[in-house]
């Protein structure tokens, strides 16, 4: 017991190389499901929320198998920051244009004006641009949230 | 096809039921993750092959691919579930969770 401990803690928590293979074979399956869940949303159960969750939780869990400077280099802070204010801008940009067109708030329908596709189509067409931006804007504020939390603040080393 | 279908879902259910008679009856965390972990893996995929097995029962375009899926599943939980045992044991190593010992010494 006492040699096992003391062989374990000679490497990092985490630093296992099962830990690291599995994680590595595995987030890009997590990402594409991610997408996926996002793209089939109004079809099937699921939606932006859900699926920029599942994106955000890929790159949890590589800042978690790894450490937080890995997560860093898929993923900078610039770029994280451009993508969550990107989804939020999508989705009012959305129902703004569609105000402005003639209709309501978030009044597909009224898009028609500007590439006639049919009132029923854009609906649906719709609904996915701004499950796009609500995704989008999810994953980058979860990742945000992991990342502040787990450093407090410093955003240097992580757990 | 049903038949073997069912025959997994059984099989399936028992693993979970030895999985959880484990959890509830061994004395300390390391035979509880040992039972949980093990049985739970196996148990999942099972199930899922069974199912999957099921609605391969009408050959269309539909029902392969929805077997397809559960296919993947079935790998992705035989990957993620013993790796996500591993992690959990090391960190209660690492901790100093102490191992069950019989401390009581029978009769003889």
């Amino acid at each position: 017991m006492k040699q096992l401990q003391e062989k374990a803690k000679q490497r990092q928590l985490g630093d296992s190389l099962i830990i690291k293979t599995a994680v590595r074979l595995m987030v890009p399956f997590i990402q594409l499901f991610g997408l996926y869940v996002i793209v089939h949303g109004h079809y099937s159960p699921g939606g932006g929320f859900q699926g920029g969750v599942i994106l955000g939780a890929s790159f949890i869990l590589l800042a978690l198998a790894f450490d937080m400077k890995t997560s860093f280099k898929h993923m900078s802070e610039k770029v994280n920051a451009i993508l969550g204010n990107l989804g939020a801008a999508i989705f009012i940009g959305v129902g703004l244009i569609c105000a402005l067109v003639g209709g309501l708030f978030l009044d597909y329908s009224a898009l028609n004006i500007i590439i006639p596709l049919g009132p029923v189509e854009w609906r649906s067409f719709g609904i996915f641009l701004v499950e796009v931006g609500v995704g989008l804007a999810v994953m980058s504020i979860m990742v945000l949230l992991y990342w502040n939390i787990s450093s407090s603040g410093k955003m240097d080393e992580g757990l | 096809m049903s038949i073997i279908a069912a025959i997994l879902i059984v099989l399936g259910l028992f693993f979970f039921s030895a999985g959880t008679l484990g959890i509830l009856r061994l004395p300390d965390f390391y035979t509880r993750l040992h039972a949980a972990g093990k049985c739970d893996s196996l148990a999942a995929v099972l199930f899922v092959l069974g199912i999957a097995l099921y609605t391969l029962q009408d050959l269309s375009f539909g029902s392969i691919l929805l077997a397809i899926k559960l296919l993947l599943v079935a790998v992705f939980v035989f990957i993620a579930s013993p790796t996500a045992t591993h992690a959990i044991t090391e960190a209660a190593l690492i901790l100093g969770v102490k191992p069950w010992e019989r401390t009581k010494k029978r009769k003889a």
